[in-house]
């Protein structure tokens, strides 16, 4: 039996691939079409599947209600925090999810971004899966550098619904560096500046006989071609509204129509002096421009000026000089633009190193990486990578002031130990508040979680001494545990992330990827509901013959039999949100039944009986975990 | 983000775990079997086999990193158990927080005096707090030799201010915070050979071994005190200047 394949994953804006070690070099696994880069675009067919990439694409002008681009834009972010990005993004976001994580409707379903990009991660699975003739089940996932622990651990919660065990996420930047650095067995400080579709990152390396130590890095998770896309659109649409009396604000077909108009202008204009816009538009109107590379260039400026702060605060915290610099890398599809490499080229000095394909590399970097996870082989045995947390973790101390306890460009894993104590006397609870950020204030920083220290045995106000260590792990993930010193206590902690998902939300969406290709989610859910409905029914019918039915009112009795009518009715039907309300009407109507017949299981069990005898013995009593009796008799000391 | 089982079995590896063998407290691996062993308390002078002298040898340290990254980095326990997993992790944390702190001079210097019984981040916590308390900024204890220069410099760092509020600059006021900045800065010049000074008593003092609370340890400690809160007032001072200007 041969070893299980780990693939490495890019799971970017706009292109995912998915890549893994052939032999001693990482190669891209194309689709079924062949191309090597999966458009990351979802868009729901009209019996309700969820279709990917290229076939997804016609979806965008044709039914753009049904479709989605970019979604990695909204990993890991609440409602509120993404209201510029619905400015210029055709993201449809259901409303009702404010405050917890954001949910994006397509026709008339909504979805979460996780689960999105879950859907992509399985097309690159199916096609990894197509290409050995064999199941794929762990991977290697890339993220931006720059990406904040929500969107980490959205990106690998994304991994988990589709079936997938993420190993490891790796930063893109180096992930690019592993793949460039076992092409050129290089030694010495090499840059990566990464502009993507929708992220920018810079890092600076230092190679060193195998070793890739991320001695710093920056950028800006939302800054790339998508923003130079969106600044043409705008324009267009100016011209048009102001030209052709057409305002096209609200047509999103027309829109999509002239974002792949400007987008295929933007790649032209690397190559040529010129392009043409030409769009058929609404009422027999077309809209045709002409545009010349300094127009362009002089249009884009300011976007990717933004890019030279990262840069610079780069090289001073990796306390290095642009000539100490040996070679800086492109990655992304951005950096095809010749006014991005002239930039790169006045800020290090140097002209870039563009001989990798920027949209492959890394992919095969994860794949290198992947390799290595799995044992590696001669090729990459002295290969480790040392990377470090992107942002500054901190915890907000009186008057909202943020004390920092591990800086940003730590190496990873680092962690952090510090003490609290309570303020009033008997507390039991201590409230905690983790933010990641470099602002002095708490409101700056992005929250990534409040939680609880639970359980603290009352003392004297200031008397407790709880250790609560913050560990972030390879990944770029924080990890908590807390000790109350003084009694030697565990202090329990629920963690509530700010804008994640939780374990049991993530467990309910995984995909199901055997049958999922034939299979409507919704179908699954009524017959999930139906399989609940028979149970409670069940269990009903065997607490009538429990002498505690009896010792209900004839009302109560009466109330259960309505409850129960009703949901017989509705469990025939395919609308699985009726048959579950209609499960926890039961439920509740059911309650103090539940009750009487825990109470006369516990008196028969003190009449001279152990616990566990009495449980035992009671067979179909309380003791089994059914609804009706959902109490767990033997947790009940 | 979610909560890491706090492992009970951290507190005291006395025998390795998986061949009971008996180990060193502080072993990274076990000797008989070479499997990793979940954290000790080890500071981070012993985690690198270093005795406590705040003189390291950089390129020696950095050496003994890259070698103890390659046995304990958690890439290296993708295939093992979950246990092992979460060991390297923390191995891994503990190695990249003490690389952190004694390959800087200052960080070393701090860390060294934690150890040896001085709370440097509990005192300057417990001031921020009770400046806090009272609604006022942090005031550090001025060094006394330093009263009547920083009298003078808030004095002109006030005019500095008024100035500019008025859109004004008093060329005069400039050329006398440059160069109170460029004397802070000569202080700190000399003020980081006197550290190295009191390193080097120190290190002689570990090296004849002077046992822990030897009341020859505790004076070279507390100069070293004096020293870094001198330092931190003067680069205080720097920042508040630099701000100004």
């Amino acid at each position: 039996m041969p070893q299980e394949r780990i693939v490495g994953i890019d799971l970017g804006t706009t292109n995912s691939l998915v890549a893994y070690m052939e032999g001693d070099a990482p190669v891209v696994i194309p689709g079924e079409d062949g191309a090597n880069l999966v458009p990351s675009i979802a868009a729901l067919t009209p019996d309700e599947r969820m279709m990917i990439g290229n076939r997804a694409r016609k979806s965008l002008i044709e039914t753009p209600d049904r479709a989605i681009y970019s979604v990695k834009r909204l990993m890991g972010r609440g409602v509120e925090d993404v209201q510029d990005e619905l400015k210029l993004f055709p993201f449809r976001v259901d409303e009702t999810s404010e405050g917890e994580v954001l949910r994006i409707r397509l026709g008339d379903r909504t979805f979460t971004p996780p689960e999105i990009s879950a859907y992509i991660l399985l097309q690159l699975k199916r096609n990894a899966e197509r290409y050995f003739g064999s199941s794929v089940t762990k991977a290697v996932i890339t993220v931006p550098a720059y990406f904040n622990d929500a969107q980490r651990q959205a990106t690998k919660d994304a991994g988990r619904i589709a079936g997938l065990d993420v190993l490891r996420l790796v930063n893109e930047p180096t992930a690019a560096a592993l793949a460039y650095g076992l092409d050129k067995n290089k030694e010495g400080i090499v840059a990566v500046y990464d502009l993507g579709g929708g992220t920018f990152d810079i890092s600076i390396l230092k190679l060193h006989e195998g070793i890739f130590e991320v001695m710093a890095t920056n950028g800006d998770t939302h800054l790339g071609g998508d923003d130079i896309d969106n600044l043409l659109i705008a324009i267009a649409l100016d011209d048009i509204a102001g030209d052709l009396k057409l305002n096209l604000g609200g047509n999103a077909e027309a829109v999509q129509a002239i974002r792949k108009a400007v987008i295929d202008a933007k790649i032209a204009l690397s190559s040529n002096e010129t392009a043409k816009l030409d769009v058929d538009l609404p009422e027999g109107k077309r809209y045709q421009r002409e545009i010349t590379r300094a127009q362009f260039e002089q249009l884009i400026e300011p976007i990717i000026q933004k890019t030279i702060a990262p840069c610079k605060q780069a090289l001073a915290d990796a306390k290095v000089k642009p000539e100490d610099i040996e070679e800086v890398v492109l990655v992304g599809g951005s950096t095809r633009i010749p006014r991005v490499r002239a930039l790169v080229k006045e800020l290090f000095r140097r002209d870039p190193h563009v001989e990798l394909n920027p949209d492959e590399v890394v992919a095969l970097g994860a794949a290198v990486q992947a390799h290595i996870l799995a044992g590696g082989s001669k090729a990459t045995e002295d290969m480790l990578l040392l990377d470090v947390t992107p942002l500054s973790l901190g915890i907000e101390a009186m008057g909202g002031v943020v004390a920092k306890i591990i800086h940003r460009n730590s190496t990873i894993p680092a962690s952090a130990t510090e003490h609290f104590t309570t303020a009033v006397e008997g507390q039991t609870n201590v409230a905690i508040h983790v933010l990641q950020g470099e602002r002095e204030l708490a409101s700056d920083c992005r929250s990534l979680a409040r939680f609880d220290l639970k359980g603290i045995p009352p003392m004297a106000a200031g008397m407790p001494r709880i250790e609560v260590k913050f560990l972030i792990d390879a990944n770029g993930i924080l990890h908590v545990s807390a000790r109350e010193q003084r009694s030697g206590k565990e202090a329990q902690i629920e963690v509530k992330p700010t804008y994640g998902l939780t374990d049991d939300q993530v467990e309910q969406m995984i995909i199901d990827s055997f049958d999922y290709a034939q299979e409507d989610l919704r179908k699954r859910q009524v017959i999930e509901a139906r399989v609940e409905a028979e149970n409670i029914l069940l269990a009903l019918e065997k607490g009538r013959k429990n002498p505690a039915w009896q010792m209900l009112s004839a009302g109560e009795r009466s109330s259960v039999q309505r409850l129960e009518t009703e949901l017989n009715e509705v469990k025939a039907g395919e609308d699985y949100k009726k048959i579950r309300s209609a499960i926890d009407a039961l439920n509740q109507g059911t309650m103090r039944l539940a009750e009487m017949m825990m109470d006369s299981a516990v008196s028969q069990a003190v009449k001279g009986k152990t616990m566990h005898d009495a449980g035992s013995e009671m067979g179909e009593g309380p003791t089994a975990p059914h609804p009706i009796a959902p109490a767990e008799f033997e947790h009940k000391h | 983000m979610y909560p890491v089982v706090p492992n009970p079995e951290t507190l005291l590896p006395q025998t390795c775990w998986s061949c009971e063998q008996e180990i060193d407290k502080a072993a990274q691996f076990c000797p008989h079997c070479r499997k990793i062993q979940p954290p000790s308390e080890a500071d981070y002078f012993s985690f690198f086999g270093l005795e406590r002298k705040l003189n390291i040898d950089l390129d020696a340290l950095e050496r003994e990193f890259y070698r103890l990254s390659r046995k304990l980095h958690p890439d290296l326990f993708a295939r093992a158990s979950a246990d092992e997993q979460r060991w390297s992790t923390e191995q891994s944390s503990v190695l990249n927080d003490a690389y952190r702190a004694l390959r800087d001079p200052i960080a070393r210097t701090e860390y060294l005096l934690e150890l040896e019984g001085v709370k440097l981040e509990e005192q300057s916590r417990a001031a921020t707090d009770q400046a806090r308390a009272q609604g006022k900024e942090k005031k550090q204890v001025v060094p006394p030799d330093l009263l009547e220069e920083v009298f003078d410099l808030n004095m002109q760092l006030e005019e500095m201010r008024m100035n500019r509020k008025m859109g004004e600059r008093d060329e005069q006021v400039v050329k006398d915070l440059e160069a109170a900045k460029s004397r802070f800065e000569t202080m700190l010049g000399e003020s980081t050979n006197e550290l190295h000074k009191l390193w080097n008593e120190w290190d002689k003092a570990i090296a004849s071994g002077v046992p822990e609370g030897d009341s020859r340890r505790i004076v070279v400690r507390d100069k070293m005190v004096d020293l870094l809160n001198r330092q931190s007032y003067v680069r205080n001072l720097v920042r508040d200047v630099n701000e100004a200007l």
